[in-house]
């Protein structure tokens, strides 16, 4: 593996006249765990769109492993290692969880065109997709249909979906949101307990989780990275905490 | 919950895929034709072409989605490869099937590359279209076709040159409902299969697709491909067992026939398709036998009645029949 991961070069990008992404530098090294912040309407969501394809540059490169896959669509970033998590439950509301993960790893195993052999067929595909259920603690329910799980079990079974892609890059959009506070310390528990083969970076609001969970922290502001470093030096920038932290606003009122 | 738990994950999805016994029963049941109702064998037969082409609808509809206003396009060619064929002097059967698989494919191969780009109302409006234009062509093609009056001089052969096409429709039932049949068995490992699973990811939750790897383009056009081969083999059947094609093959009154038929049925069930054909033939044949007129305004009444009342369709209905009397919720 390369000395990086996965970088971001020089990326724009602007709808209409709102500018979304404005010159974004972004190093990402193996086995790290980034946590991106900033206020909202940063454009922390649209970076990671930006990097895994869902939205096109308009000017930029991003690089996976030393390759550039800016050109490369979605589904074939996904092949690669680059995945992502949606911040609003994007699932697969009639398959149950572990048809689900299951598809996952038939796609990733590039035998979800075949058509012509069984699914129980495929043993391996299927014993993968269990373990990853049962790693996220949703074995027990992965026979119920995706709807009818309680909604923290549906934002575990988004990070199943996930890992199932066998990600060396994993971009989580706020994997907590909408967890109940207690709850959402067991997810991350989840996270910080995968493989440091995998780079982890997730948006966060909390910054209770972003300090216990990260071991680098980006801040983002107005489509541009304000700063990167560890908890404890963005905890004492000055420049994060006026604009962040709540000392005060971008525009210098104090709220 | 804990009987749930006790069972493997291979032992679930194995237990999905295998047969009903309400399977054996239908299939059983459509050889019931030949003691009971020898006379309504022709009728028979076109219930089992029709099945076979809303079990077509079915793959790409309910199983991937994709809302289709003209597929009798490919039905429809099917029907002219095999009549002309036909009527250029070679009226042998089941080669004739496999040249209009192949013809029906190739142009759904073509136009999948349309398809898979578009969703909802577009996709309503361009199959609509492919429809209309392919029916426009027929018609000012007549040298080829025919035209509005009809493709003449067709002559099937006997079926492996012993099993001669009777006015009864002993044959043609005969042979229909065993290419219905083989095709069904296709049509239900496809939907057990791994492909199948990523159809109904794409149903589910399409442009979530690519997040997990899943080329979805390329899915759809397969999936189309497919399901015009099969309609394209429906279209044939029509016309080996008719030994008529007309442009009404091709038309939009046979593409919207289908969708209604596969609703009434139900959707993504591949049984609703079939439900649904011999409910819808039936019908028309007794209702229309009645008061020719009035046929559409009874169709139209049961179409609402099953949206309203039954979101899955008749088979839907009858499933969740069957749970309740079993004592399930």
């Amino acid at each position: 593996m390369s000395a990086v991961a996965l970088s971001a070069r020089g990326l724009n990008k602007r709808f209409g006249s709102l500018v979304v992404a404005s010159d974004v530098e972004l190093t990402l090294p193996p086995g790290v765990r980034y946590a991106l912040i900033g206020p909202n309407g940063a454009g922390k969501t649209t970076l990671i769109n930006l990097m895994t394809g869902m939205l096109r540059p308009d000017s930029g490169r991003i690089v996976l492993d030393d390759e550039d896959v800016t050109a490369l669509p979605a589904s074939a970033r996904v092949q690669r290692g680059l995945t992502r998590t949606f911040q609003i439950n994007s699932l697969f509301p009639h398959l149950t969880a572990l048809e689900s993960v299951t598809l996952a790893v038939c796609e990733r195993r590039r035998v979800a065109a075949t058509w012509w052999r069984r699914l129980t067929a495929y043993a391996d595909e299927i014993d993968e997709a269990y373990a990853i259920l049962s790693a996220l603690t949703l074995a027990g329910v992965c026979y119920r249909l995706t709807r009818e799980l309680p909604y923290g079990q549906q934002r575990l079974l988004e990070i199943a979906l996930a890992l199932a892609t066998r990600p060396k890059v994993l971009l989580l959009d706020e994997p907590a949101a909408g967890v109940p506070r207690d709850e959402s310390k067991d997810l991350f528990a989840a996270i910080a307990g995968l493989s440091r083969d995998i780079t982890v970076l997730f948006i966060e609001h909390d910054m209770d989780l972003v300090f216990r969970f990260a071991s680098r922290v980006i801040v983002m502001v107005g489509g541009r990275v304000l700063v990167e470093g560890t908890p404890a030096e963005i905890a004492a920038d000055p420049q994060v905490r006026a604009v962040y932290l709540g000392k005060a606003r971008l525009d210098g009122r104090v709220p | 919950m804990t009987t749930q738990a006790l069972t493997g994950p291979h032992d679930y999805l194995r237990a999905q895929i295998r047969w009903h016994w309400s399977e054996i029963a239908f299939w059983l049941a459509t050889l019931l034709p030949f003691v009971l109702a020898p006379n309504y064998l022709v009728l028979a037969s076109q219930i089992a072409i029709t099945g076979l082409f809303a079990l077509s609808l079915d793959l790409i509809l309910g199983y991937a989605g994709i809302i289709s206003l003209g597929h009798a396009a490919y039905f429809g060619i099917g029907s002219y490869t095999a009549g002309l064929l036909s009527a250029h002097g070679w009226g042998e059967p089941l080669t004739g099937l496999l040249a209009a698989a192949a013809a029906a494919g190739l142009f759904g191969y073509l136009t999948s590359f349309i398809i898979a780009r578009f969703r909802h109302l577009a996709l309503i409006m361009i199959t609509l279209g492919i429809g209309l234009v392919l029916v426009e062509a027929a018609n000012s093609a007549s040298w080829l076709t025919g035209g509005f009056d009809g493709l003449q001089g067709i002559h099937s052969w006997p079926i492996l040159a012993r099993f001669r096409f009777d006015l009864y429709g002993y044959t043609a039932y005969s042979y229909s409902l065993m290419v219905l049949f083989v095709v069904f068995l296709a049509a239900r490992r496809l939907t057990h299969s791994p492909f199948g699973l990523a159809l109904r990811g794409i149903r589910e939750n399409g442009p979530r697709m690519p997040a997990i790897g899943a080329p979805t383009h390329a899915h759809i056009r397969a999936i189309y491909t497919i399901a015009a081969v099969i309609a394209g083999i429906a279209g044939a059947l029509l016309a080996e067992t008719t030994e008529t094609v007309s442009l009404e093959s091709l038309g939009f009154q046979r593409s919207a026939d289908v969708l209604v038929m596969l609703i009434l049925g139900g959707t993504g069930r591949l049984y609703g398709g079939l439900l649904g054909a011999i409910v819808y033939m039936v019908a028309r044949d007794q209702f229309s036998g009645l008061n020719p007129q009035y046929w559409y305004f009874w169709i139209g009444l049961l179409l609402i009645a099953v949206v309203l009342l039954l979101p899955n369709g008749l088979f839907g209905g009858l499933t969740a029949l069957a749970a309740r009397l079993r004592g399930r919720p």
